[in-house]
């Protein structure tokens, strides 16, 4: 392999890095204030990318108005989602929850097939993310460049949000103790549909970006980046916003460094994704940032 | 006492005919397994638009009507022996039809056979689906023969030296024509020069690319499956490969065209059936009657699903009753069955018939050559 090509092996992996990043920090934060590992994530994440599709191909919407609105309506998802599926259990043991999330994707995943059907769809790169930088052999498409800066963003705006802001400390405040915080007159209910409506927004907005790259949406498009951005949040510490984007690099990094130098490994790629999350669960299951559990 | 014995033997002889009537309307169950959600949902669908045609033709096998069972396997392979075994043990069907990848198909196969029911696949292509069964068959051509035809076209035809093998190790399909074809273009004279793999559900395949790249074939084989396909192809040009592809027969679907846009242009693929290549009456009447039911050109997981299910009747036909060693028996000695996609032989368990090499451009499936057997 020469310059040139490492060269590009590097923006390749950074490019995935920043996706799975992008959709790591929605799971992350919904983790870190509820203690809910929500496995939908991943299905909450294909409805958006169909809500934007039908904005942007039904209804002849701009690239942005189809992705604000996706967005909108995906957050409206989220709430629903917590209503009906998770408050009921909000006292009852936590992996009653998993299990409910778990039950939750599959339904999304179902619906979806019944409601829009097998068959994957198209999905329109829009023309800002779609112009092709060549430097010599160097190939960026201006969708790696973008999705970094969008990235860095959200994190930005998450943390200023969480440590900044009223509602912030709510939610940092109900992470710790739910029952307390209830008791000094928080009304949790909003403080956790809030999370839920911005997780899912999140969730919407990754998705988005990921089907720009990989430009097809089927109904079960969710799973993989699900559960990858599943590892990265527990890599980089779940919970843990910062934490999330660095997961998220370091496995979209590792998934191409591992096949750029041993070509002849390529089919175990999504081997490693899990073999990380294992070797990371039984030894350092707290990640990168997290910090350690009292026993 | 005459009229109430004239009035019982009126009756006895209404309950004769009725009865009679009833044993003929007596439908053939046929099961039909097929992938209607999930990752090959779009091949499902093509494949039961030709069968659905084949019923409106023939509806009925030795004077009784036929019914079909569909069951969606989702596209998985636990779930297509789930499917197989469920129209055996509760729908009592006489053979099964699918079902249709090759993955599909090894899951379901074991099944039938354990239960000596005949099961017949339009579409599964690795060998090892029939091999050394008795009551599996196939109609379709097998994946040594599509892999060598892959490797002549490339070396006769598009007169290329190296080539480079990117392949789904998760599927049998996949696998299998990716050693075919290395094995034949090799023997032609050809140099693989990189082989490489990624897995079914993969959306970024570009360290993969990369590896191809480095190695600068001037083809690339891509045994590939929806919905991975297209976006290979697509990143493939982002990166600045400009080598063409060749596929097998699963390339040939409208999401393709619909996903891989710009970047598909100019790819060949080795497939069962093409308008432009029909010679036979039966392929003639078969695309008008298609255009004119979907209003677009016929494909040919459609037409083999066509031609399997009038085959499995016109054996039933020869067999004289349902019983599966008569049907497996007329199956074996099928011979110059005229179809769709030209005339078939039933020879060992799998099909002989010729193969067509379509070529995308401007965004239709243009027809390049036939290959014959």
């Amino acid at each position: 392999m020469d310059g040139a090509q490492l060269l590009q092996q590097i923006i390749n992996g950074l490019t995935l890095g920043s996706l799975y990043a992008l959709i790591a920090i929605g799971y992350t934060m919904v983790y870190g204030i509820l203690r809910l590992i929500n496995f939908a994530h991943g299905d909450v994440l294909m409805v958006g990318c169909y809500l934007a599709w039908f904005g942007a191909v039904q209804f002849g919407l701009p690239w942005w108005a189809a992705l604000m609105g996706s967005m909108a309506l995906t957050a409206l998802l989220g709430v629903l989602i917590d209503q009906g599926a998770y408050r009921p259990l909000r006292s009852a043991p936590r992996i009653s929850a998993l299990i409910t999330a778990i039950g939750v994707s599959f339904f999304l995943e179902n619906l979806g097939l019944v409601v829009f059907g097998g068959r994957p769809k198209a999905f329109e790169r829009p023309e800002i993310f779609n112009q092709l930088y060549q430097i010599g052999d160097l190939r960026v498409l201006s969708h790696s460049v973008w999705v970094p800066i969008i990235t860095a963003l959200v994190l930005a705006g998450l943390l200023w949000m969480i440590y900044r802001t009223r509602l912030g400390m709510a939610m940092r405040a109900l992470s710790r103790d739910l029952v307390t915080v209830q008791l000094m007159g928080i009304d949790t209910n909003r403080v956790v549909a809030v999370t839920f409506a911005l997780g899912s927004a999140l969730a919407a907005a990754g998705g988005i970006f990921w089907a720009m790259k990989y430009p097809q949406i089927n109904p079960l498009m969710g799973v993989l980046p699900g559960l990858k951005a599943f590892v990265a949040a527990v890599l980089g510490g779940i919970g843990n916003v910062v934490g999330a984007v660095l997961g998220g690099l370091m496995l979209g990094f590792g998934e191409i460094m591992l096949v750029a130098l041993w070509p002849e490994l390529a089919g175990y790629r999504d081997a490693l994704a899990f073999v990380l999350l294992i070797g990371f669960l039984l030894f350092r299951p707290s990640g990168i940032l997290g910090q350690e559990l009292p026993s | 006492m005459t009229v109430p014995r004239r009035l019982a033997a009126l009756w006895a002889a209404a309950w004769l005919v009725l009865a009679g009537q009833a044993l003929a309307a007596e439908p053939i169950k046929i099961g039909l397994v097929l992938p209607l959600t999930g990752g090959s949902a779009a091949y499902g669908e093509m494949a039961l638009m030709g069968i659905r045609l084949a019923q409106a033709q023939g509806g009925q096998a030795l004077g009784r009507p036929v019914e079909l069972v569909l069951v969606d396997n989702k596209s998985d392979k636990v779930e297509s022996s789930n499917a197989v075994n469920r129209l055996i043990q509760r729908d009592h069907v006489v053979a099964i039809l699918g079902p249709l990848s090759s993955s599909e198909a090894l899951a379901a196969a074991p099944v039938a056979e354990a239960a000596g029911v005949p099961l017949v696949t339009a579409w599964a292509t690795n060998p090892l689906v029939t091999q050394g069964r008795v009551y599996i068959f196939r109609t379709c051509f097998i994946d040594p023969f599509q892999g060598g035809v892959a490797a002549s076209f490339a070396v006769n035809h598009l007169k290329v030296k190296t080539a480079a093998v990117l392949f789904d190790v998760g599927r049998d399909y996949s696998v299998g024509l990716a050693n075919f074809f290395k094995k034949s273009f090799a023997s032609l004279g050809g140099q693989v020069v990189a082989t490489v793999q990624y897995s079914e559900g993969d959306q970024d395949f570009s360290p993969q690319l990369m590896a191809i790249k480095a190695k600068d074939p001037e083809i690339i084989y891509l045994p590939g499956y929806l919905p991975e396909e297209p976006l290979v192809v697509r990143q493939a040009r982002e990166l600045g490969i400009k080598a063409p592809f060749l596929s097998g027969d699963a390339a040939q679907s409208d999401e393709l065209i619909k996903i891989g846009g710009q970047a598909v242009e100019g790819l060949y693929f080795t497939t069962h059936f093409d308008e432009g290549g029909v010679t036979t009456p039966q392929g003639r009447q078969y695309a008008q009657a298609y255009r004119q039911k979907y209003g677009k050109a016929p494909d040919a997981l459609g037409a083999l699903g066509f031609d399997a299910y009038l085959l499995l009747l016109d054996a039933i036909g020869r067999a004289g009753s349902t019983q599966a060693q008569a049907v497996v028996k007329a199956l074996e000695t099928t011979k110059g069955f005229a179809g769709v996609c030209g005339l078939t032989d039933i020879v060992a368990h799998d099909a002989v018939k010729p193969a067509v090499i379509l070529q995308v451009k401007e965004g239709e499936f243009v027809y390049v050559a036939t290959v014959k057997p």
